[in-house]
């Protein structure tokens, strides 16, 4: 560290992310206060915080902290709106939509496919691959996973053909984004098409118009036997399925694998420095094949769980976008298995939070159903600072 | 005279750039040049094989592929263009054509809002969310001012479903351009968020549903006034309108603008290469914000060709399950993102949409909800092909490539001379 850097080091009273980080948080305080067990209930207050974060955000989105000032200047009017309609709303309405333990549930439910398949895009996206396939690899897992549940009888088979088709898929990924060397978001985009028309497809041909059967084979919920009725942690975490806790118990597995062994060390050389990696004798194209093929295999799980564990039948392109917020989730987490768990809780939250509010009118249900996008947007325009992909991402290797 | 000199000078750029440091250029960008050198073989040879491989499919699934695209064909309305076919069979043929044009329509201008955007070196995959709020402008404006004259109201909804296009593209321009917030993400979100918002505004007591049919999740229906003239078929019965030719006018206008002006010109040297146009003095942030709104246009006005000619209304369910914006990106790309390719692209996949749609195809030769999802995964597959032409047009358009395949001819031609 040289002298220089010291001298112009700036002041370190009030700086402008200090002051965007608070105007993020007035601006949860803004909305939350309107809200059970808080339940104040005049707009005023709330007012008054959410434009003391709107000016916190634009003084930090002034004073070059463009990011986290545009984060906390859009949630802080998010918060005014919302804490206004709360305090618009019946006391007995939102105790209906806040009860807490029953949300907590709801985000988890509604989090874990995403998790899944953010965890599989942080494997693909740190190899050098960018991977906007992961919407079409979720699709596969959702019908190919009802598919063999329904076909063999068992939940067990059902989900390992769903790995085995969204590895597959993502092998066509790998075979033109890395041999090939294609533009990775077109080709992207073509496997999710490719994927819409193969489910679909297979879809009709083999159930007709009337669809999948009831009664097929799901994974079990987890009856945790401490907890499972003890209030709060009773309803929230009771009786979650067994695929959100392994995908919960994956972020700290993939986090170790990723920071704190070699495989991981090599995994991400490769999508750093690619030359570098190769130089020293590891072979980036078959690092990048199996990163590829163990994200599809990971957001084929996603959808799996979507299909065999969640709801027990399929539609037509019944993922929704939900591999495009997964993608998000992983730029928002910062390409961290952390992170991306973090992310996809706030999404799954948004989505609980919609899937509620139809209690108020149906028509705002509606509406609010469009939350968790416009969460995942402003989360990826503003709060993170601007998060740095792999240096080597989207470029296909080749070898001198 | 100048821009000639200015398009080879950049095609030597390109050139030079992919002999030693083609990751010096952005990825969108050296696709974007490579495909403004193909010639049509490439996407001829390309869509070829995307119906071959979709008739294995048809094949695996116990089908016989010929009757399939045989009857696929027969929805089009295409063989009207045969002079042999006459009298009734004619007459259907003709209906059916006017399907095929009025699915084309939307098509071509939504693949020029996807193309608009790869110039500049931009994935827009937000054409379907743009569409949608075009349409919703579009509906808006055609059911109100109901006193208004013909001509004015027709231009004033076709002006507004573009400048809401335009708005909704500009908010991912402008995150673009001020955060640096990947365009990809951005407008995959705006699509979403258009299309709940378009669910709640005519759903069942949505702020703009239909008054008059309080049970059903609609629009009110296009007054008389805004309606565009029909000019081949019965107008009663769905006949083609003139909105075919303001698709054919945006494509002239695309073309004009990216080849014929200076914005064009800094457009295509921003989707070249980002750093340079900035260091020459080209302001790239501007440059992003003004092609996303100007995408966003093209997108907008698709929908209110859709809503004006011939929907007259918008129901929740056409916003939740219309694809034309996706279609847009399969459409662009086959079009190499040029103005002429574009629409024959898009009258292929406006052909497909029709001749696979459950009203012009024959149930009984094959069920059109698989032919529909074969459409899908025909698209994938030229999109799959075509993000890799870049491989295959180098080897057809440098020698190099060619010499690459021919290995050990070219070496035995180096050593006799």
């Amino acid at each position: 560290m040289s002298v220089g850097t010291l001298a112009i080091s700036p002041p370190r009273t009030a700086s402008p992310k200090l002051i965007g980080i608070a105007g993020l948080v007035l601006s949860v305080v803004a909305w939350v206060i309107t809200l059970p067990p808080f339940l104040v209930r005049t707009p005023v207050p709330s007012i008054l915080i959410g434009v003391a974060a709107m000016s916190a955000g634009a003084y930090a989105f002034v004073n070059d902290e463009r990011r986290i000032g545009f984060g906390a200047f859009a949630l802080g009017t998010l918060a005014i709106a919302g804490a206004i309609g709360n305090t618009n709303s019946g006391v007995g309405h939102l105790k209906v939509v806040f009860t807490w333990s029953i949300l907590v549930a709801a985000m988890l439910r509604y989090a874990t496919p995403l998790l899944w398949a953010a965890l599989g895009g942080i494997i693909c996206e740190r190899s050098g691959v960018i991977n906007i396939a992961l919407e079409g690899m979720m699709l596969m897992g959702a019908y190919f996973g009802i598919w063999g549940a329904d076909v063999f009888g068992s939940w067990v088979i059902g989900v390992l053909i769903a790995i085995v088709a969204g590895g597959l898929l993502a092998l066509v990924h790998a075979i033109f984004s890395i041999h090939l060397r294609a533009n990775q978001v077109v080709s992207g985009t073509g496997i999710n098409f490719l994927a819409l028309g193969i489910t679909g497809y297979f879809f009709i041909a083999h159930y007709g118009d009337n669809g999948t059967p009831s009664g097929i084979s799901q994974v079990p919920n987890v009856k945790i036997p401490g907890i499972q009725h003890v209030g709060f942690f009773g309803n929230a975490i009771g009786d979650a399925n067994l695929l959100t806790w392994i995908a919960i118990l994956l972020v700290p597995a993939l986090s170790f694998f990723l920071f704190r062994t070699r495989w991981g060390l090599r995994l991400r050389a490769v999508g750093e420095k690619p030359r570098a990696a190769d130089t020293v004798g590891l072979s980036v194209i078959r690092t990048r094949y199996l990163a590829v093929v163990a994200s599809g295999m990971l957001a084929a799980l996603g959808g799996a769980y979507l299909s065999v564990a969640f709801v027990g039948s399929f539609n037509q392109n019944m993922t929704e976008g939900r591999g495009f917020i997964a993608l998000a989730a992983v730029i928002f987490g910062k390409w961290r298995p952390a992170g991306a768990l973090m992310a996809t809780l706030l999404f799954g939250f948004a989505s609980a939070l919609a899937d509620r509010l139809p209690t108020f009118s149906q028509s705002l249900g509606t509406l609010f159903q469009a939350l968790p996008y416009l969460l995942t947007l402003v989360a990826v325009a503003g709060i993170v600072g601007r998060s740095r992909p792999p240096a080597s991402i989207g470029i296909p290797y080749v070898k001198e | 005279m100048s821009t000639l000199e200015e398009e080879e000078q950049e095609r030597d750029e390109v050139a030079g750039a992919n002999e030693g440091a083609a990751a010096a250029l952005t990825t969108p960008a050296r696709l974007g040049a490579y495909m403004r050198r193909g010639t049509v073989t490439v996407p001829i040879l390309t869509t070829l094989i995307a119906f071959i491989a979709g008739g294995f499919v048809v094949l695996l699934t116990g089908h016989n592929p010929f009757s399939t695209y045989k009857a696929i064909f027969n929805g089009t309305g295409l063989q009207w263009l045969f002079p042999w076919v006459t009298g009734s069979a004619r007459s259907t043929a003709a209906f059916n054509l006017q399907q095929t044009l009025l699915a084309t329509t939307p098509l071509i201008l939504v693949g020029l809002a996807v193309a608009f955007a790869f110039r500049a070196g931009l994935f827009n995959i937000g054409g379907q969310g743009q569409y949608t709020v075009g349409g919703i402008a579009a509906v808006w404006i055609g059911s109100s001012f109901s006193s208004m004259p013909a001509f004015p109201h027709i231009v004033l909804a076709i002006a507004g479903a573009a400048l809401a296009g335009a708005a909704w593209a500009g908010i991912a321009g402008a995150l673009k351009a001020t955060l640096g917030v990947n365009e990809v993400i951005s407008t995959i979100m705006l699509n979403w968020i258009a299309i709940w918002g378009g669910v709640w505004l005519f759903g069942l007591g949505g702020p703009l549903q239909d008054p008059h049919q309080s049970s059903v999740p609609t629009s009110s229906p296009v007054a008389a006034s805004a309606k565009l003239p029909v000019f081949w078929g019965n107008a009663s019965l769905q006949g083609l309108d003139i909105g075919l030719f303001i698709a054919l006018g945006a494509a002239v206008v695309f073309w004009v603008l990216l080849n014929r002006t200076r914005f064009g010109f800094e457009v295509r040297a921003v989707g070249l290469n980002p750093d340079a146009a900035s260091y020459a003095g080209i302001s790239v942030a501007r440059s992003y914000f003004r092609v996303m709104a100007i995408c966003g246009a093209f997108a907008g006005i698709a929908a209110a060709m859709d809503i004006l000619g011939w929907k007259f209304s918008l129901f929740t369910n056409d916003i939740q399950f219309s694809t034309v914006g996706f279609i847009g990106i399969a459409v662009a790309l086959l079009g190499r993102n040029s103005a002429v390719g574009v629409v024959f692209a898009a009258l292929l996949f406006g052909a497909l949409e029709t001749g696979t749609s459950d009203r012009y195809l024959d149930p009984s030769v094959f069920d059109p909800n698989l032919a529909s999802n074969l459409t899908w995964m025909i698209q994938g597959l030229i999109v799959l092909l075509v993000s890799t032409d870049v491989i295959a047009l180098k080897v057809l358009s440098s020698g190099r490539g060619i010499r690459v395949l021919f290995k050990g001819r070219a070496k035995r031609e180096e050593a006799s001379a």
